[in-house]
């Protein structure tokens, strides 16, 4: 039988070898091990969590390299960071209703309607660019509500009740749209410096990446103290050191690619600071646990007096709006909506990049962070087969084998676990 | 006894669809008592707790709280009445760590943000009252073995000090040493005045530890017993209904369909 135990954490907090000298190396190896012991442990417990989309993601970026060198550039990774962040936007609304174990297919048509809705009362009808701009998000947020109260009080399951949502949203917005087909943004407007728009001085990303690592330092920090004061188990200094150094390591090395380039994309800046804000509000707040509550179990979510309904409501309001601020990225990446602003593969990517990222199909698993790697891997993957001239059914049949092998892992992981459990 | 007990039910009846699963029970918890409820599979005991608990409220009959009447109607009404219930299927979120399951609507908050480090603390100091052998308290708990998630399950009824504890089976899972210890702290729990409901299929656990039994049968009530003073046939006999006590419970076809 296996032991449970609560040894990674308090095999961190033991004290270094009597000699109390400093030992960089060792200290190293030892928090390393730590790590390989609580990723032993997350295997035989079938929660891989991030492991297999980064493995996936170097492959891929190690195979487009070979085939064309220009892949890992910093022009073309750059521009890999910018083309991200509209559908990336919509998973990370994805991942919410994920986590209740339902799917929104709505978030396409939404995002096409929230679209459609800024650039008819901005251009169309001469409103502020920012009034609408917020016009266009509450669009989104107000279907997401609808969808969401339709969904908790006749228990339709979700992606019955937004796949009706798909047909009226985008009804609404061939409405909006009339006969005017195409409408053209303002190039200089607000929305389009959404993605046009790069801080070219060199201070900025490496402050933003100096306040990243230290941020994650002083929380850790702060929390090991905390833990200390009442003799809790806690992380050791080493720990600490190693996580924020991983951290500032990566925060550096985009920083630095991306100041060879043009500089820090507002739109990147936006989009990890949005993934932050939610894995915050998702892993740290009472509305997040209950999100997961839910995704584990309704009736034992019921049993502890959460608000089922409240909840269910919420969620979709959320990936709702997250839809819409998507939407809006997307219109200012070419700076046009037109009617088909929303369609195609859009709905399907922003689903897929939850799944590649980690989030489980099964609810209850995951985090926003998984919008951001499955959207890597997906970009990644379209951006090298546009770089080696390869057609685009060939992309198609990679992303959806990468898709399925992600599923495949969800739904192995997910097998042992239950496993794990009886045993 | 001039005092109310803490808990009464009077005529209540749970219909579920055409099934009258219970038909009117009446029972009473008093404050430092605890009243094993007994009956076969099936006889309607969970349904009961889940009758108290607010899962699933009843259709008919009275519920009184100290003497005086009370509406349960669902979940968050007996938790603010002060009642807390380990269910017989535990009603666990298996995705959350063990932490965040017993803090399960009733989260600890600081600036607005959960106290993982309070709330670990808080279940860890709970936890070892309970057993010697912590489980991981960040592991997800659907990867705890079933009497450690049984024992989650009984610490998270202990969190909100309740004044009434329903236990539907709580050591169906444990093994012996860990049994007495829940044994004991029920014990512990009656002196402290608490008013206990708990359910077994173990007539040597009852007659150890229960004050007095009510046996159901078929959704009715077949008789109630002083534990100390009763033998353990007469209980049983109650059980399987070699005995009827109550006005003529219907034939089992009867109820059945
Ligand atoms: N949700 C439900 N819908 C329909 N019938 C139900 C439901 N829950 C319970 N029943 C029926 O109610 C009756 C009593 O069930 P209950 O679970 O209360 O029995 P029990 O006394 O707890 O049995 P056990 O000792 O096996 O736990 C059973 O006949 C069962 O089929
Ligand atoms: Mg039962």
């Amino acid at each position: 039988m296996r032991k449970m135990t609560d040894n990674t954490r308090t095999e961190l907090a033991t004290p270094d070898a009597e000699t109390g000298r400093p030992h960089p190396g060792r200290a190293v190896s030892r928090v390393v091990e730590g790590w390989v012991a609580a990723f032993r442990r997350k295997l035989s417990a079938g929660e891989l969590g991030w492991l297999p989309v980064v493995l996936v993601l170097a492959a891929v970026w190690i195979i487009f390299q070979s085939l064309n060198e220009n892949f890992l550039s910093p022009r073309n990774l750059s521009n890999l960071s910018v083309d991200i962040v509209g559908t990336g936007l919509i998973a990370v609304g994805i991942v919410f209703v994920l986590l209740l174990g339902e799917l929104d297919l709505s978030v396409g048509s939404i995002s096409g309607l929230a679209a459609a809705v800024f650039a008819v009362l901005n251009v169309n009808s001469g409103v502020p660019e920012w009034l609408a701009l917020i016009v266009g998000v509450l669009a989104g947020t107000v279907a997401g509500t609808v969808q969401g109260y339709s969904f908790a009080k006749t228990r339709v399951p979700a992606f019955v009740v937004t796949l009706a949502g798909l047909l009226t949203w985008n009804g609404i917005m061939l409405a909006i749209l009339g006969t005017s087909g195409t409408i053209n943004l303002d190039e200089n407007g607000l929305v389009a410096k959404l993605t046009s728009y790069y801080f070219t001085n060199d201070a900025v990303a490496y402050g933003l990446a100096a306040v990243g690592a230290s941020v994650v330092f002083l929380v850790s920090y702060q929390d090991r103290r905390r833990r200390q004061a009442v003799g809790m188990p806690h992380r050791s200094l080493r720990a600490i050191g190693v996580r924020t150094g991983a951290v500032a390591v990566i925060a550096f090395a985009v920083a630095y690619l991306l100041n060879r380039f043009q500089g820090l994309p507002l739109a990147l800046l936006i989009f990890l600071v949005t993934v932050a804000g939610l894995d915050i509000v998702l892993r740290h707040t009472h509305y997040g646990r209950q999100v997961y509550a839910l995704g584990g179990s309704v009736e034992a979510s019921r049993r502890a007096s959460l608000s089922v309904t409240w909840v269910r409501t919420a969620v979709l309001a959320v990936s709702g709006t997250m839809a819409a601020i998507g939407g809006l990225f997307l219109a200012s990446r070419i700076t046009s909506v037109s009617q088909s602003s929303g369609s195609g593969v859009l709905l399907l990517n922003a689903i897929a990049a939850a799944v590649i990222g980690g989030t489980s199909l099964f609810g209850g698993r995951g985090t926003t962070w998984s919008a951001v790697l499955g959207m890597l891997v997906i970009q990644s993957i379209a951006s090298g087969m546009a770089i080696t001239d390869t057609p685009t059914a060939v992309q198609s049949v990679i992303t959806g084998g990468v898709l399925f092998a992600a599923v495949v892992i969800d739904s192995l992981s997910r097998r042992s676990q239950e496993a794990h459990g009886r045993a | 006894m001039p005092t109310p007990p803490l808990l009464a039910l009077h005529g209540v009846c749970k219909r579920y669809g055409v099934v009258e699963v219970l038909k009117d029970i009446e029972l009473e918890i008093h404050a430092g008592q605890v009243v094993a409820l007994l009956g076969d599979n099936g006889a309607g005991k969970s349904t009961l707790v889940k009758v108290i608990s607010g899962v699933a409220p009843a259709d008919k009959g009275v519920v009184e709280w100290e003497g005086r009447a009370v509406h349960i109607k669902r979940p968050h009404d007996a938790r603010d009445l002060g009642i807390a219930t380990v269910y017989q299927d535990l009603a666990l979120c298996g995705n959350l760590d063990v932490v965040g399951n017993l803090f399960l609507g009733r989260e600890i908050r600081r600036f607005g943000f959960l106290d993982e480090m309070e709330m670990e603390r808080l279940t860890r100091s709970l936890l070892e009252r309970l057993t010697r052998n912590l489980p991981d308290l960040r592991a997800p708990v659907v990867s705890l073995s079933g009497g450690q998630r049984q024992t989650v399950a009984i610490a998270r009824s202990l969190l909100a000090n309740p004044r009434v504890l329903l236990l539907d089976e709580p050591t169906a899972a444990l093994g012996f040493k860990q049994t007495t210890e829940v044994l004991d702290l029920i014990d512990r729990l009656r002196d402290r005045g608490l008013g206990v409901l708990l359910i077994s299929h173990n007539m040597g656990d009852v007659k150890a530890l229960a004050d007095r039994a009510a046996v159901l049968r078929l959704g009715r009530n077949n008789g109630f017993f002083d534990v100390n003073t009763a033998s353990q046939e007469q209980i049983i006999s109650s059980i399987t209904g070699a005995t009827e006590n109550v006005p003529r419970p219907p034939a089992p076809h009867e109820s059945a369909w």
